[in-house]
């Protein structure tokens, strides 16, 4: 494969426990400079989990995690801000990295909110904040995206356009992208690498590949590997809370 | 006419409102109001320790707060007790066995309702140089940390996976609390230094947009509690301490206002 220097994150058989309940376990991909990373799989997978790992947000993990960059770009699935603080979009903006004026500007247009800049936070609707969240992570022209599915609750048209504007951003920064989506349509035509997961890697490699894998399509169906389908997941198997699995 | 103990008073009044403006706002984004009363409440047992070894009251009263503050963050972790009750525990047994400190040196005559709601007139020219000197460290820290503390305030796992280590960053905003409280304790007291600190702040939100704003707001309006505070009890012969106090409240009152009007305006 590619060199070592392009290397932004490199998961080895990384896992999360829980208590007692693994959340995620034996996870091995590594994301590169300038390629699109996905992560699929079903509710309760350990999709956020991995990410997280990823990112460092999990200190006490199993297996190893080389973490190449620190200028990382990060849309959660879920935030929860406390409006006991005064914020308006701009603050937000700079809330990692102090930015100019005008990068600020930019990153808000491409995502269609710059008419929100001096609103408060807390006055925005569900996808508003969304596209404010995709700005403030590109603003800062990071090496590293991490989007945790970032179109949630974006209307129809604007979740085409904004994976567009990150398909550009990539091949614009040269960064690379762990993404979490469940529009398979999109994670097949925008991937480079798609790594499919059910507690564990259940398989991975490129969309095509993935798309024809047997253990794939015994996870989302056989109309999945004709890639329009509807997201759909069977279950081959059960997770014990320990984190074992028995097949059905 | 202005007398000297009166101007020393201002000045320090004024240096310890410039601190809590800023660390006020944190105290109320990060909802720490309580967390600020239990090192205030430690801090009787650092006076005590004091007046024993014959120690610094600012110095001791920083090792103490710090002490108290190391063991609420061992106990969050090794107790399924909320914080809330954590905080409760050690505030109220740490002035318990300060008193009962004080009760065993009799041969020490101790001013209570001085410590309790500080003694603001009774300033020395030293205090006026820990304020001074102390102070405007605990602001510098406070700038140099505002990155991280402010981005893991609004969201802890944006702080960590950026980069930024708000762990520590949080570790060395509870040592500025203990050393906010170590300097001011003598001025203000015990009881009422987390209104200093919560007062001015909680005025400031009422009429602020951005968080800059909130923290000039909230040294403005510690300023003119002190200077208001000061004056009235001059003229009226009221207790400093609890005059500033009840100057801040005024100004959050006034502050109120402000809100009425932007709701009225909202509907």
């Amino acid at each position: 494969m590619t060199s070592n220097q392009n290397i932004l994150v490199k998961l080895n058989q990384a896992g999360f426990r829980l208590k007692n309940k693994w959340l995620v376990k034996g996870v091995s991909l590594q994301i590169e400079k300038g390629k699109i990373v996905t992560l699929i799989g079903p509710n309760g997978s350990g999709k956020t989990t991995t990410a997280k790992i990823a990112l460092g947000i999990y200190k006490k993990i199993d297996g190893e995690v080389e973490k190449h960059t620190n200028k990382v770009g990060y849309v959660p699935q879920k935030i929860s801000i406390d409006w006991t603080l005064p914020l308006r979009v701009k603050d937000f903006m700079v809330l990692t990295e102090s930015l100019k004026d005008e990068d600020i500007n930019e990153a808000l247009s491409l995502t269609g909110v710059i008419q929100l800049k001096n609103k408060n936070l807390g006055d925005l609707s569900g996808g508003e904040f969304q596209r404010v969240l995709i700005a403030r992570a590109i603003s800062k022209k990071p090496d590293l995206l991490v989007l945790d599915e970032p179109v949630q609750g974006v209307d129809f048209t604007g979740e085409i356009a904004l994976y567009k504007l990150i398909k550009k951003i990539t091949d614009e920064l040269n960064c690379g992208i762990l993404l979490i989506s469940h529009d398979l349509h999109t994670v097949m035509s925008a991937t480079d690498h798609v790594v499919c997961l059910n507690g564990h890697v259940c398989c991975s490699g490129s969309p095509m590949d993935v798309a024809k894998n047997n253990e794939y399509k015994a996870l989302f169906g056989e109309q999945a590997s004709q890639i329009l389908s509807r997201y759909e997941h069977r279950h081959d198997h059960i997770h014990t809370n320990e984190g074992e699995i028995k097949k059905n | 006419m202005l007398d000297d103990f009166f101007i020393r008073a201002l000045i320090a009044g004024l240096g310890i409102a410039i601190v809590t403006g800023p660390l006020g706002c944190f105290v109320i984004w990060r909802r720490l109001s309580y967390f600020g009363d239990t090192l205030a409440h430690s801090a009787l047992l650092g006076v005590t320790l004091a007046y024993t070894l014959e120690f610094n009251i600012a110095f001791s009263v920083f090792i103490i707060s710090s002490l108290i503050a190391l063991i609420l963050i061992q106990l969050q972790k090794r107790t399924n007790l909320p914080g809330d009750a954590l905080l409760g525990l050690l505030a109220h047994s740490s002035l318990a066995v300060g008193l009962v400190v004080i009760g065993f040196l009799t041969f020490i005559r101790f001013d209570i309702m001085g410590l309790l709601f500080g003694d603001i007139l009774a300033v020395t020219v030293d205090d006026l140089l820990i304020i001074w000197i102390g102070g405007p460290l605990i602001l510098l820290i406070l700038k140099l940390i505002w990155k991280p503390l402010f981005a893991s305030t609004v969201n802890y796992e944006l702080a960590e996976a950026e980069g930024l280590n708000p762990d520590r960053a949080k570790a060395i905003f509870t040592i500025l609390m203990a050393g906010i409280i170590a300097i001011s304790i003598k001025m203000v007291g015990l009881l009422l230094i987390t209104g200093m600190l919560i007062i001015p702040a909680a005025m400031a939100r009422n009429i602020s947009s951005s968080p800059q704003s909130m923290v000039i707001y909230s040294i403005l309006g510690g300023l003119l509690s002190v200077v208001l505070g000061l004056f009235t009890s001059l003229e009226f012969n009221t207790s400093s301490g609890p005059s500033i106090i009840a100057a801040s409240l005024f100004l959050f009152i006034l502050s109120l206002l402000n809100i009425k009007q932007s709701i009225k305006l909202k509907n």
